[in-house]
């Protein structure tokens, strides 16, 4: 196994690459991409099995994001990982990119399904994993959330779903950063208590802190020994997370860095560092 | 972009020619022929499965079924990731919940994944009868054709729809199937052969031509034979596949035409009228008009007596001809 120092670097390598990317094209969603960078870095680096010299290898782990305006973290992981040139992460946003302002699966290597709009990722996680029980492929699911997104009617249908059919080789996860662009979730419409309500569904709950590596690896492993049902991990996360005039703030859930706050990023992150 | 064209050579494709029955019906037949042949069909079903026909399916491969309940957005959204895992799934329930309740996810998990989707939706039109407007689609031709990558098809008998259903399970890409609740009388030929993006012609008139689909085209025969009776030539070709649009066939059609008439069991808007006009008006101006329910909503009543309602028979089109063919 990797260690979680490794983990830690690579999540820490991630952030940097989302601050310069969503800064060189000058919008994007920063707060939601940070938060989620620890659960990434743990899902591509130490648990998910991939190839990204073949990303459409059958026997692949699949990665739903379903909260797609948080693409940068996707972009960041898989451009570390080889699916493509890292030089194209300057193109974020630009017209003609594959880096579209939300995942596009036709244009993108290693972006299994086109995201954006909230509420869906759920079902598709759940239908890749029907599909993938039915071919006898032991690949398992993963299904990254927003925690606003799950007011999204759809989101508990497909939980109706996941726990009817039984769809153990699935793991959710949410991105509990209790914001979204309005403010914070128990304000704009309370989604509280969510372990609570997932389990009423019939789902496996866990609840971790998001940014603590040895956490959410935990987690994972726990998750793939769960038989007979699906398992939920509750992250709770801070947005923004790793850049302290981003962090907890709402302004920067569809904000980009300016240039000054890009520097001020960096510097916080230990840019240039190994 | 995959075959427009069934290899598959069902022989029961060929036991629903001549047969008068709903298309649902004969969905309902293809389906389980079709299953047996490819173990990566699956179906998916929001709870209306007696009603949609997909329960044949389920009786046959239960573990290739996956019944949805009441939950047509989740239904798209787990066909897209059964279909991106290499299934082929059909995802069926009535044409107003497909196509209105679920839109989005069609449009976004769907056709902008280019998932290998199959949406067949019954119960179109409004032959649905006395459940009224709110279970009768006029609008789904119209939601399914404005989505990129999404092709849009409503035959018009039982041997069509075995053939499209087949041809669709081969086709890579998206496809909407719309079917009716009714039955039907048997109208395409034996040797009749359907190909996506091509339309069938009985015949191109000298004056007249009606291009219709579905359970107009039925509708459209007889008003022909009323015409050419009384000495006006009319012309009658099947457009089943609204889209992509036969633009050739179309084409020379309206070159022959005086007058062209569409007829579908749909909104005037948005539907296969709307495409023959938005192709004639830039390409070849002819004159038209449009048999259709005109931008109102249904309501409850015997599916006979709603098609009389709604001006959508064999005696609409006749009089509509005879009031706008200049001699």
């Amino acid at each position: 196994m990797r260690d979680i120092s490794f983990l830690k670097e690579k999540a820490r390598e991630l952030r940097i690459e989302i601050v310069k990317m969503l800064a060189q094209a000058g919008s994007g969603h920063t707060g939601g991409s940070l938060s989620a960078a620890d659960i990434v870095a743990a899902l591509y680096f130490y648990k998910m099995k991939h190839d990204p010299k073949n990303p459409q290898w059958i026997e692949r782990d699949r990665f739903v994001l379903s909260k797609g305006h948080a693409a940068p973290v996707l972009y960041a992981v898989l451009s570390l990982c080889g699916y493509f040139d890292r030089a194209l992460l300057s193109t974020l946003r630009k017209l003609n990119s594959p880096l579209q302002g939300h995942p596009c699966c036709k244009s993108l290597p290693g972006v299994e399904v086109s995201t954006g709009s909230l509420g869906q990722g759920l079902s598709v996680a759940n239908g890749m994993a029907l599909g993938l029980k039915l071919s006898g492929i032991p690949s398992r699911v993963y299904c990254l959330l927003g925690d606003g997104e799950i007011q999204e009617g759809q989101i508990w249908e497909a939980a109706m779903t996941a726990a009817h059919y039984k769809i153990d080789n699935l793991c959710a996860i949410i991105d509990h950063n209790n914001l979204q662009i309005d403010g914070y979730c128990t304000d704009v419409m309370n989604i509280e208590p969510i372990e609570e309500k997932f389990k009423a569904f019939g789902w496996n709950v866990l609840s971790i802190d998001g940014h603590n590596m040895e956490e959410i690896v935990g987690a994972l492993n726990e998750a793939e020994k769960i038989k007979g049902m699906p398992t939920m991990i509750v992250a709770n996360t801070i947005k923004g997370k790793g850049v302290s005039i981003f962090e907890g703030k709402a302004k920067y859930h569809g904000v980009a860095p300016t240039q000054e706050e890009l520097e001020i990023a960096l510097k916080e992150l230990g840019n240039g560092k190994n | 972009m995959g075959k427009t064209e069934c290899s598959c050579a069902i022989a029961e494709i060929s036991e629903l020619y001549g047969k008068d029955m709903a298309t649902r019906d004969a969905y309902g037949i293809t389906l389980v022929e079709l299953g047996k042949k490819n173990p990566n069909i699956v179906v998916l079903d929001a709870d209306l499965s007696c009603s949609t026909k997909t329960i044949n399916f389920a009786k046959s491969f239960p573990e290739r079924f996956f019944n949805m309940g009441v939950s047509e957005q989740d239904m798209m959204g787990t066909a897209t990731g059964l279909a991106l895992t290499g299934k082929i799934p059909f995802a069926s329930t009535f044409a107003i919940f497909a196509t209105g309740r679920a839109w989005e996810q069609i449009r976004q998990s769907v056709c902008y994944s280019h998932a290998n989707v199959k949406i067949v939706a019954t119960h179109g039109g409004i032959t649905v009868g006395e459940d009224g407007a709110t279970h009768q689609a006029l609008e789904d031709v119209s939601l399914m054709r404005v989505i990129p990558c999404m092709t849009v098809i409503v035959p018009a008998d039982a041997y069509e729809t075995a053939q499209a259903v087949s041809v669709a399970a081969e086709y890579y890409g998206p496809v909407y199937i719309r079917l009716g609740r009714a039955k039907v009388p048997s109208l395409m030929p034996k040797d009749y052969n359907f190909q996506i993006g091509k339309a069938y012609v009985f015949k191109i008139g000298k004056d007249v031509n009606i291009i219709a689909n579905g359970i107009m085209l039925a509708e459209a025969l007889k008003a022909s034979q009323i015409l050419n009776e009384e000495g006006i030539d009319t012309g009658v070709a099947n457009f089943s596949c609204v889209k992509p649009l036969d633009e050739e066939v179309l084409y020379n059609i309206a070159k022959a035409s005086k007058l062209i008439v569409t007829a579908e069991e749909h909104s005037i808007i948005g539907g296969l009228g709307s495409a023959v006009a938005e192709f004639l008006s830039e390409n070849c101006q002819k004159p038209l008009k449009r048999i259709g329910v005109r931008d109102t909503f249904g309501c409850s009543g015997n599916w006979k007596e709603l098609l009389k309602y709604y001006g959508l028979t064999a005696e609409n089109i006749v009089q509509t001809v005879k009031e706008n063919l200049k001699k």
